[in-house]
């Protein structure tokens, strides 16, 4: 079993990093060890810095419009209504859908002539002229954000909704009787018990986010307004042909997830004992 | 006066709840409204289906080898699934049950793996998959399908084997049991729940795979379902088929949602297991 797991996942891996410090091209000849003259590169290409920050962003907003869409979803889900069992099926659909077909969904409904999102804006009056909103500097990135939290909110409605489940009914009826408010029984009975499932919706999805590649690449292709920090490596490993620096960029992919992912397991645990 | 505003109150709920079913469900809605249109009402914005035309849905499978598209992806999705959890269920015996040194770090490690951005083993993965002859084949995407589902599987296995009870297999022992009938004829009856559900996300995680399918592949009879749907193309670059685009994807769909409304309480146990027990 280990030497299965060290052969499908940590040979690649080792090679990738070794590329990193080469000048492997493909079909080119033998890679030749150029030390960090990839890593250097990388420093002083604004593309790259442009695909980190869009990375960066994308995921704030994503998990955090994930995290508020899904607990408004979770609480509806909590309370007791006919249909709820259905109401709870179909929340489920859009984390069913593949993720290149939500992308290819939202790519038709957000296009910029035959769209109906612009349709129904501009039947609305809202808008002056159609908008392209995959295209546009301005909305490239904010599009994938709302397709990408479309697709995950589910996944954290139902984390928070297991959670909620766990919590005990004496515990809001003690916070009732004691006459607390319904935003106050949310704030201090609710979200503290709810820390745990919170908190693993929060890692699952933020390192998800951090090596997001199938939205952002099936929405706006290589766009560098939306271009995420995976796109750049694997457009420079494949389009360009330069195995050495996108695997320099890949491996500083894995170096940003594992720092992200030491100080949210950090932070987690202060939260915990808070 | 309170009545009033319970009643206000109950409106404003299933207003919220209609909202969220509307968020749900349109973009899939809209989804089958288009592939049902041929020619230019496919740019018309009403509602309803009025003259539903199945012509995308033959244009896809003639237009490209899209059935060819559906065999490669069953393929090695089910391949993929058989062989991790047949591992899986190795090791899941060995990590939850064997004490021997390092186990804590090991269930750390195969955690870590699961969480790996995959680009990070893209070019590694590509020169190792060109050693063995394996670019543009099927074999290529099963083993590098592996890298994500086994730690997964193995996880979420290891979580539900520990909650089984030890009695059962001490009997078994006593009774003269070997380790092989063991896991055979005792754990896997007991695990096969658990082994449905991981098994059925392991497979939609293979089956939507996309990073590894793209780059892995070269020709249209090759690949995957959803390298298939991002590279279906028209005429030219500003003209994309857009109803033959959604008929492909209500094709590959309507089985997926089918899959998770069948599993649904499962799948969310098999999440939460994998995640909350870390």
């Amino acid at each position: 079993m280990l030497a299965a797991l060290a052969v499908v996942a940590g040979w690649p891996f080792l090679q990738t990093i070794w590329l990193g410090f080469t000048d492997a091209e493909l079909g080119g000849g033998p890679a030749k060890f150029v030390g960090l003259d990839n890593f250097g590169g990388l420093l002083e290409d604004p593309t790259w810095w442009r695909a980190v920050a869009n990375t960066l962003v994308f995921t704030v907003l994503s998990v955090s419009l994930e995290a508020a869409l899904g607990m408004v979803i979770a609480l509806a889900l909590d309370r007791r209504f006919p249909g709820r069992s259905l109401v709870r099926a179909a929340v489920i659909v859009p984390w069913a859908i593949p993720t290149v077909v939500s992308a290819k969904l939202w790519a038709w409904m957000l296009n910029d002539v035959f769209g109906i999102v612009n349709a129904v804006l501009d039947g609305l009056g809202l808008l002056a002229k159609p908008v392209a909103w995959v295209a546009a500097p301005g909305t490239a990135l904010l599009s994938v954000v709302l397709v990408d939290a479309w697709k995950t909110t589910p996944f954290v409605a139902l984390l928070l909704l297991a959670g909620l489940q766990g919590i005990p009914g004496e515990l809001y009826e003690a916070g009732r009787i004691d006459g607390a408010k319904p935003l106050q029984i949310f704030v201090f009975i609710t979200l503290p018990l709810l820390r745990p499932a919170l908190l693993v919706a929060l890692i699952f999805r933020t390192l998800d986010a951090l090596r997001v590649f199938d939205i952002i690449y099936v929405i706006a292709g290589d766009n560098p307004a939306s271009m995420s920090m995976s796109v750049f490596a694997r457009q420079s490993l494949v389009e360009f042909q330069q195995v050495g620096y996108g695997s320099a960029a890949a491996s500083l992919v894995f170096v940003i997830v594992a720092v992200v992912t030491v100080i949210y397991v950090r932070a987690g645990r202060l939260w915990q004992e808070a | 006066m309170r009545r009033w505003r319970r009643r206000g109150a109950q409106a404003l709920f299933f207003l919220l709840i209609a909202a969220i079913l509307f968020y749900a469900l349109f973009p899939f809605y809209w989804a089958v409204v288009s592939s049902l249109r041929s020619g230019s009402r496919l740019f018309s914005i009403s509602l309803l289906p009025l003259h539903p035309a199945w012509s995308n849905y033959l244009a896809v499978f003639q237009a490209e080898p899209f059935f060819r598209n559906i065999l490669n992806s069953l393929f090695v999705a089910t391949l993929v699934v058989l062989i991790s959890l047949g591992f899986a269920l190795g090791a899941a015996y060995a990590l939850g049950r064997l004490r021997f040194a390092g186990r804590r770090m090991l269930l750390m490690t195969i955690l870590g793996v699961s969480m790996f951005p995959q680009i990070a083993v893209l070019s590694g993965m590509f020169f190792i998959v060109r050693t063995l002859g394996l670019y543009n084949t099927p074999w290529a995407l099963v083993l590098s399908y592996l890298i994500f589902t086994l730690p997964f599987t193995t996880w979420v296995l290891t979580a539900f084997m520990r909650e089984l009870p030890r009695e059962l297999e001490e009997a078994a022992i006593v009774d003269g049991a070997r380790p092989l009938t063991l896991v055979l004829r005792v754990l896997l009856p007991l695990l096969a729940p658990a082994m449905v559900t991981t098994g059925v996300l392991a497979f939609i995680a293979s089956w939507n795979e996309f990073l590894f399918a793209l780059t892995f592949t070269l020709t249209p009879d090759e690949r995957t379902v959803p390298v298939a749907i991002a590279l279906i193309s028209g005429a030219s670059a500003y003209e994309l088929p857009w109803g033959r685009i959604m008929a492909a994807s209500v094709i590959v769909t309507l089985p997926l949602i089918a899959l998770v409304l069948a599993f649904q309480n499962r799948i969310v146990s098999g999440l939460t297991a994998g995640a909350v027990k870390g």
